[in-house]
């Protein structure tokens, strides 16, 4: 009976883990919306579209080893990647799959900073890294 | 003939010399793995979290100060990230640790010496002669991947 009251309490927590997850995420697609906005005030709303071509584009001007997000994070965002430079496997970046992705502004930022680096060669925009959340928001 | 039960007293004996007989676990090739939470998700999201003491303390103090060029890729922490890291990883460096596997590491190392390359370490080399196909194989990617052959590396067994 416990047994049984504890796996309902679960099962009903999970929603709110998932919502809080979504809270985070939004904050942090929030606060990109600002930044945004202040590099250019008529910064248009983020777009899905944009952020999967930002994620497929073979870029020049980063390390050869990974001109794109795709080299590590595989073509399919559902499936695991593999980093190009170490070989560790890499858990998939979709929502879907992966509720967890895009909570932690920290490491968000972090990994933005260096993994642009590593493929553009320079940095993401604002508004590029809200486009690729978007897109992996709905994968 | 009876057979009489074993006593709680010989199971026990068994066991410690059994362990005492499986190097992996009890003796060379042991390697203490990482702890610490910090250095486990700064140090093990790219890489495998790889063992203090595959290196001097001198040579991760060098490295905690030389992240913006980490084998060529901008790696930047904040500052008290990178000092909790260069404190646990000096504590349990390979010269602080000095015995099994870290030890033989060390042994080959020069007075002074900072090197940065595990790889590179003549006990490595001895250990991984393997034809440039075993390398080549896409699961691998390079050589610091242990995980690749050693499923366990990251618990400190590299059997
Ligand atoms: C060299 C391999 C590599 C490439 C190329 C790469 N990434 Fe990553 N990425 C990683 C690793 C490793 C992580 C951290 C591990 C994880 O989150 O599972 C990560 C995580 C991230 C995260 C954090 C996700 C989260 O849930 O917090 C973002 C954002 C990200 N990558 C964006 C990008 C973008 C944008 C590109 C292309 C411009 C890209 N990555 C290309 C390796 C790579």
């Amino acid at each position: 009976m416990i047994r049984r009251l504890m796996l309902a309490a679960v099962v009903a927590a999970l929603p709110l883990v998932v919502i809080a997850a979504d809270a985070r995420r939004d904050a942090i697609l929030a606060d990109y919306a600002a930044k945004a906005r202040a590099v250019d005030p008529g910064a248009t709303a983020f777009s899905a579209q944009r952020g999967e071509t930002l994620f497929r584009t073979k870029w020049t001007g980063g390390d050869p080893r990974t001109a794109s997000c795709t080299a590590c994070h595989t073509a399919d965002p559902r499936a695991p990647g593999q980093n190009a430079k170490t070989g560790r496997p890499i858990e998939p970046v979709a929502v879907s799959v992966n509720p967890k992705r895009f909570t932690d502004p920290a490491t968000v930022e972090k990994q933005f900073t260096r993994d642009c680096k590593n493929v553009l060669g320079r940095e993401c925009t604002p508004l590029e890294k809200g486009d690729y959340i978007t897109f992996m928001a709905g994968q | 003939m009876s057979v009489r039960p074993l006593t709680p007293t010989f199971t026990l004996l068994a066991a410690v010399l059994l362990l005492l007989a499986c190097p992996a676990y009890a003796g060379d090739d042991w390697m203490p793995p990482v702890r610490d939470a910090t250095v486990q998700k700064e140090c093990g999201t790219c890489h495998m979290t790889f063992q203090p003491g595959f290196l001097p303390a001198r040579s991760w103090s060098r490295m905690m100060g030389s992240l913006s060029d980490h084998f060529g890729e901008d790696v930047t922490l904040m500052n008290d990230k990178i000092e909790i890291i260069r404190a646990y990883l000096t504590a349990n460096a390979g010269d602080v640790v000095n015995q099994g596997r870290a030890a033989k590491y060390m042994h080959w190392v020069a007075p002074g010496g900072t090197p940065q390359r595990i790889t590179e370490n003549p006990d490595f080399l001895r250990k991984h002669r393997f034809p440039e196909s075993v390398w080549k194989d896409p699961k691998v990617v390079t050589k610091s991947n242990c995980l690749a052959c050693h499923s366990s590396a990251e618990r400190g067994v590299f059997k």
